[in-house]
């Protein structure tokens, strides 16, 4: 539904030029709440606004539906942006109008009669919880009621495709829940296609099906949400998802750890199980088989997409050749080991 | 107080005031389009025109920097041309369009800059025209800010027309100048001051007022 081919953008030009995308390449299937996640000035919103041509790329393709954006003159292009709603962090909504005229301004502005936008916009608000404030300013609302009149505006225009600009930073965590819920019912009941830049895993968690991660102005991983949360490819991945789980050794231990095994060491362990392996008595077979006893520092369990991902820091205890083969053990389930270092013995 | 004097001063009321609505409402009539357009033809702005915003800024600057007082005679064949005489009321109306006109439009551009650019990015985002933007969006959510904007014009158009005794305009000011001033006589200079302050004041609460009615920010 939506797809970018090679899309780059540089602002400025000659030595001062910053290239704010690289070559971004990007598939989001009809109907797939597609995610991306990056730190701040990764290129998130530039991304995202080059898909509507909000702003122009320097470079590349912008396809959405099966219709070129960036091949476009001006006119065509403000139709074709009637297929792709947007809504936004800061909500962006116009304070002289009621809550009913925001709605209706998509549809004003296709010069639809008042009865057309009559019978659009009520349901919409009644989709979205506001039936009972359609009168009332957006000064008089709080931010998750503001974000679903932007949310229902943004659906006025029926279209294909709705672009989230951070839609959850500015609310806080119960409302942010809210708006997901809404979102992700929208997404199932009309088949909306969903792009949206966060920098908050937990939207990602909740209701994206893939994942992409930009960093530096490149998309570096774009992967299905169950994959990158067991297994993410890069160490930025692997930050965003440590600082997400907060699953970090104790710091006492972190202190102690050396990076090379020695004849009186025990490793120690993170373990990311998914899948299949959630269920497997692992610990208790590794103490039978191995005769090592297993010390868990840290565990924690999270249900991502309908997928258990456990995960757990753990120090090995047993001689250097009982770890090695339990380890080994480890590696042939289907799991994800890491080895953090490695601890002197301290019995 | 003689019934004449009653009746110079209120004669002279209707001439500021006449004089004040009619330069009030052709500036503004001229100066939010050219406030509008000194706004959107900015650089990155919806109707990006950098030549032309800086023509447009150059030609409202020179109108603001030439003192009333000059700029009601320079102009005297251009307002002879306009309303067919030189001097009266209607002349001092032409000047006071004139030198409003300018005063307005910076104004009025500076109530537009205060419309937030998101707004203007989703108006984008749902395919509204450079005019829908203009219309639907720029133009309502400024509106608090032009209408303050013009209640501040006006107050100075009553502060302006006191010069209109130059060119036989008549008015308040006038009226304090030739009897209080010339024929030294304090009850009219102090009736034409309290008139004035009062016209003012009542100028402001009713510019307050319509800003309250009709912005929700």
């Amino acid at each position: 539904m939506i797809s970018l081919d090679n899309v780059s953008k540089t602002y400025g030009s000659g030595p001062g030029a910053v290239q704010a995308l690289k070559d971004i390449d990007l598939q989001v299937p009809k109907g797939t709440i597609h995610g991306v996640i990056g730190l701040s000035g990764a290129g998130k919103s530039t991304l995202i606004r080059c898909v509507n041509l909000l702003e122009r790329p320097s470079a590349g393709r912008v396809v959405i539906d099966g219709q070129e954006l960036t091949a476009m003159d001006a006119a065509a292009l403000r139709q074709a942006r009637h297929q792709c709603g947007m809504i936004f962090q800061h909500f962006n909504l116009l304070t002289n109008r009621t809550v009913y005229d925001n709605v209706a301004l998509p549809l004003e502005l296709m010069g639809q009669s008042r009865q057309t936008i009559r019978e659009r916009v009520l349901p919409l608000l009644e989709m979205t919880g506001l039936a009972d404030k359609t009168a009332q300013y957006p000064a008089q609302l709080s931010g998750g009621q503001k974000q679903r009149v932007a949310i229902a505006r943004a659906l006025a225009s029926q279209p294909k495709v709705l672009l989230c600009d951070e839609a959850t930073s500015a609310l806080d965590p119960q409302t942010t829940a809210s708006i997901l819920t809404l979102l992700q019912e929208i997404n199932q009941r009309l088949g909306l296609t969903i792009l949206l830049i966060t920098h908050e895993m937990e939207v990602v968690k909740t209701i994206c099906h893939r994942v992409g991660l930009i960093s530096d102005g490149r998309l570096v991983e774009d992967a299905d949400v169950g994959d990158f949360f067991t297994a993410p490819g890069t160490q930025l991945g692997r930050d965003f998802l440590n600082d997400f789980l907060k699953l970090e050794a104790p710091q006492a231990l972190i202190e102690r750890l050396e990076p090379e095994s020695g004849e009186s060491t025990h490793p120690v362990v993170r373990l990311t199980f998914s899948g299949d392996s959630v269920a497997t008595p692992l610990i208790s077979r590794l103490a039978r088989e191995h005769g090592i006893d297993v010390s868990i520092l840290q565990a924690k369990v999270e249900s991502i997409q309908g997928r258990t991902l456990g995960l757990m820091i753990a120090e090995l205890m047993g001689s250097a050749s009982q770890t090695r083969q339990a380890l080994a053990t480890l590696e042939s389930f289907d799991l994800h080991v890491e080895v953090l270092g490695h601890v002197q013995r301290t019995d | 107080m003689s019934s004449a004097l009653i009746d110079l001063v209120w004669q002279s009321t209707l001439e500021t005031l006449y004089m004040v609505a009619v330069a009030g409402i052709l500036s503004a009539l001229a100066g939010v389009p050219l406030g509008v357009l000194l706004y959107v033809t900015r650089p990155r702005q919806i109707l990006a025109q950098p030549v032309v915003n800086t023509v447009l800024g150059i030609v409202t600057n020179v109108g603001r920097s030439v003192p009333f007082i000059i700029l009601l005679v320079a102009i005297i064949p251009f307002t002879r041309m306009i309303v067919g005489s030189s001097i009266g009321t209607n002349a001092a109306a032409v000047p006071l369009t004139i030198a409003a006109i300018p005063f307005v439009a910076r104004l009025v551009e500076g109530a537009l800059n205060e419309v937030s650019p998101g707004l203007v990015e989703a108006a984008q985002s749902m395919g509204a025209t450079p005019m829908q933007i203009i219309m639907k969006v720029l133009l309502p959510e400024a509106r608090g800010g032009i209408i303050n904007g013009l209640t501040i014009t006006l107050v100075a158009l009553v502060s302006y027309s006191a010069m209109a005794g130059a060119v036989g305009g008549g008015g308040l000011g006038d009226l304090g100048i030739r009897y209080g001033y010339n024929r030294f006589n304090p009850t009219v200079m102090l009736i034409t001051v309290v008139v004035l302050v009062v016209m003012v004041q009542l100028f402001q609460s009713l510019g307050d007022y319509l800003v309250r009615k009709s912005d929700h920010k």
